[in-house]
């Protein structure tokens, strides 16, 4: 039987025991003569399954323990987001997008505000940029928290889920400190954000820096010299960053492979180019390096809220376009126009001028667009998000060919896909 | 983006297969005719835009023609970014399918599911797509959603003004 | 103190009242008569209220002490030992996360064995939002699932519509009964796991019928209209 793997990874990882004919000749893979008949297996990994991440169904055809093919069959939790977009005011759009990516939930209001924004030619106040970008990172974070933790389960290591989720819990309490809510803050509003921090969250943000660098190096010193977790990451699932880049794949899964493509630094939005930090790459762009990739990001991240919190500037925390963003609530009481201003706002929405725009921001997984078209009315024509993990998921089937089960089970979980994104 | 007169010679050099441009907030678009995107794209490819980030598509209801499929091309090199944009009539929803490697130039693997999508969604069929079906609704379902003449749908929520037996129950 | 309460003078008014609700088969009042029967029924000469007689009172007697004590011991281990199935949709699943991590943490109250395969568990809780290709899956999946099993609809989107009221989903009380939808968008640990709690007493057949009970406004609750 004869095993195939990708070049460049040592022959030596695993043999697959042949299956001897009783005459004592191994048979060859495919052929009927002579040997055993092996036949293609059609497995149905279904939308219900522990170790796809949310209702992703995968069709594998299987010879013995090795992929053949692979077929990941979407839309188990299509919500009509776009669709339900559509019909309702700006304002009102935010939190329904917010709910695409579900784990990276400030970068779809992120994306939707900036497209909005450049639509509308709203100026966002440099408080509010660092504000944002506070949020964003925190998000990444988060984000990444839950991808090491579902990962390491899947891979087998329960404890790290917990400890992850540990962490998670002082994020969300941040954002619960800022927003009042934990997930799905609509915390980003066009031209800004809705509130200032509270007092208090500086102090809470900056033990939270303190903590998390030593917390991703505990997770470090338990995973990276596991030989289990070697065993399955290292060598497993390698795609190099040309096929990475014809597949449309951006985020950590390219730079993973070499690509250091980062919008961050590329095409810096919202204040990004004030800040000092490094974007990890991997050189294999195997299991391991993505892996890797993902958990330098937090430290980069932590880095990125220190200097954030550090040099958050005065001033206000959205825009003083009245047009486009409510007035502070006590106005209302002495101003006429705020009060007008209130009322049109809350009641139709402003309205932005016709045209089309295509806004995108680096999300935890990857390049994450907004393309907003407005017909001048207070709703928006069309909204689509371009969620980087429909686009990754096409990379599954290329990595995984050739591979093991088990290593199809650990590329899913290094691919870090979120099944809100990819049905939308 | 390429600059206002950057997009236009551009336009330029791709002759009669750009229709329009459009230089909008600083970002550049091009609406090209539908029978050539894949020439276009394999043009643009060789200037340098080698990345297709999305391709999505809208409905332009009730001008004609109707569905609208946009591609959004990115250079690394150069951090640069270009629309193109080609658009279909209603009656006749059939656009190339850039997925595969053709006779005319290699493909983009990318648009595989995002193409899968714009028909699903809108009903645009892609000529040569290697497995062109339904990719979020079911297999069975019946019209393209997202086009603007498809309601919304959803439960209705009963009220005692919309609602006769309740209002009923509430005397 | 049950004893006052059956007292001799007590006992006819009691036990009329007892009858009426025994109608309703409440299994706390069937209790309640039945273990009154089998205190009167020790007393020698005195009269059974109950209408059965002689030796087919003695069995009800033995019979319905027996299993209501065995229902409630049962009950009792159900409720306190559910196996939910690990069964996440969407947004809600990263709260359902949280409830099971460090923090709120449901292995308290003995429901952190979350099984994979439906026929392993009795306790599915949608979290997150059921889209149309979804649900025939989750029935196939509910129907998999053994007897006694409950479901828990978590979130907005599966209760109602929730934030989402359009063409790609479908509430969960359309296609499987549910016994507690948790309302929030996601709900807090906290909530989800006051959910788990009611379905906890529910099981134990003590409903908490909450303000209702409460306000004495029981029969007040809004039925669903048949579409």
């Amino acid at each position: 039987m004869r095993t195939t793997r990708q070049p460049g990874v040592s022959e030596g990882r695993a043999q697959v025991p042949g299956i001897s004919h009783p005459d004592g000749e191994a048979p060859s893979g495919e052929s009927a003569d002579g040997g055993l008949r092996q036949e293609l297996l059609t497995l149905n990994f279904g939308p219900h399954h522990p170790a796809t991440h949310g209702v992703l169904r995968l069709l594998v055809t299987l010879e013995a323990e090795i992929v053949r093919d692979l077929k990941p069959v979407i839309g188990y939790v299509h919500t009509g987001i776009e669709k339900t977009a559509e019909d309702k005011s700006y304002w009102k759009v935010i939190p329904v997008v917010e709910r695409m990516d579900y784990l990276s939930y400030y970068f779809n209001a992120m994306a939707f505000c900036s497209a909005v924004e450049a639509l509308a030619e709203v100026e966002v106040p440099s408080r509010a940029q660092y504000l944002r970008v506070i949020h964003l990172e925190l998000n990444r974070i988060a984000s990444h928290l839950i991808w090491l933790g579902t990962g390491a389960l899947d891979l087998g290591a329960v404890s790290i889920f917990l400890y992850c989720l540990r962490e998670r819990e002082l994020i969300l309490d941040l954002f619960e400190m800022s927003s009042g809510q934990r997930m799905h803050t609509r915390y980003f509003q066009v031209g800004g954000v809705i509130e200032d921090i509270p007092s208090g969250f500086e102090r809470k943000l900056r033990e939270f820096i303190a903590v998390m660098p030593k917390r991703a190096d505990e997770y470090a010193a338990i995973l990276r010299s596991n030989e289990i977790v070697l065993e399955r990451l290292r060598g497993t699932g390698p795609l190099d960053a040309e096929t990475l880049l014809g597949l449309g794949v951006t985020g950590p899964l390219l730079r993973a492979a070499g690509n250091p493509w980062d919008l961050r630094k590329a095409a810096p939005y919202s204040s990004y180019g004030d800040f000092d930090f490094k974007i990890p790459i991997g050189t294999v762009g195997d299991n391991y390096d993505r892996f890797a990739v993902r958990h330098a990001e937090i430290y980069e991240s932590v880095r990125i809220l220190e200097q954030a919190i550090d040099g958050l500037p005065e001033g206000p925390f959205i825009t003083t376009d009245r047009k486009v963003a409510l007035p502070p609530r006590h106005e209302l009481a002495t101003s006429m126009e705020a009060l007008i201003h209130h009322f049109k706002l809350v009641t139709e929405g402003f309205r932005v001028p016709p045209g089309e725009v295509y806004e995108p921001i680096e999300s935890p997984r990857g390049e994450l667009g907004c393309y907003v078209r407005s017909d001048g009315s207070s709703k928006p024509a069309r909204v689509h998000m371009r969620d980087p993990s429909f686009v990754n998921l096409q990379a599954l089937a290329h990595m995984v060919k050739g591979g093991y089960i088990a290593d199809l089970i650990a590329a899913v979980a290094m691919l870090d896909p979120i099944l809100g994104g990819i049905d939308r | 983006m390429p600059d206002a007169p950057g997009l236009e010679l551009l336009a330029k050099e791709l002759g009669e297969a750009a229709l329009e441009t459009v230089y909008f907030r600083g970002r550049a678009t091009l609406i090209v005719d539908p029978q050539r995107i894949r020439w276009v794209l394999g043009e643009l490819r060789a200037r340098g835009y080698r990345f297709l980030s999305s391709v999505h598509g809208v409905d332009h209801y009730p001008d004609e023609p109707r569905l609208g499929v946009i591609y959004e091309l990115l250079d690394m090199s150069r951090v640069d970014r270009v629309t193109v944009k080609a658009r279909v009539p209603l009656g006749e929803p059939v656009i190339d399918s850039v997925t595969h490697d053709g006779s005319d130039g290699p493909g983009w693997p990318t648009a595989n599911h995002q193409e899968r999508e714009v028909y699903d969604m809108f009903g645009v069929t892609f000529r040569g797509h290697p497995e062109l079906r339904r990719i979020l609704m079911p297999e069975d379902y019946e019209g393209h959603p997202q086009r603007r003449d498809f309601p919304v749908g959803g439960e209705p929520v009963h009220f005692t003004y919309n609602d006769p037996a309740r209002r009923a129950a509430s005397r | 103190m049950r004893r006052e309460l059956l007292g001799a003078a007590a006992r006819d008014t009691s036990a009329t009242e007892a009858e009426a609700r025994a109608e309703q088969g409440a299994l706390r009042v069937r209790e309640l008569t039945a273990s009154q029967l089998l205190r009167v029924s020790d007393l020698e000469g005195a009269n059974p209220p109950a209408a059965l007689e002689g030796s087919d009172l003695e069995r009800n007697v033995r019979d319905r002490v027996l299993t209501t004590t065995l229902d409630k011991a049962v009950a009792w281990a159900r409720s306190n030992s559910f196996f939910p199935l690990s069964f996440g949709l969407a947004c809600c699943a990263m709260e359902q996360f949280q409830t099971a991590g460090p923090r709120m943490d449901i292995a308290r109250f003995g429901y952190e064995a979350f099984r994979a395969s439906p026929r392993q568990a009795d306790l599915i809780i949608l979290a997150g939002r059921v889209s149309i290709k979804m649900a025939p899956i989750i029935r196939r999946l509910y129907d998999q699932m053994l007897e006694p099993k409950w479901a828990i609809s978590m979130g907005a989107c599966c209760s109602s519509m929730g934030v989402f009221n359009n063409y790609a989903l479908v509430p969960a009380d359309k296609f499987m009964p549910i016994d507690v939808h948790v309302p929030g968008c996601p709900p807090r640990p906290e909530a989800l796991m006051h959910g788990v709690l009611k379905l906890r007493k529910l099981v134990q057949a003590d409903p908490d019928l909450g303000w209702r009970e409460r306000y004495g406004a029981l029969g007040t609750e809004e039925k669903p209209l048949d579409a």
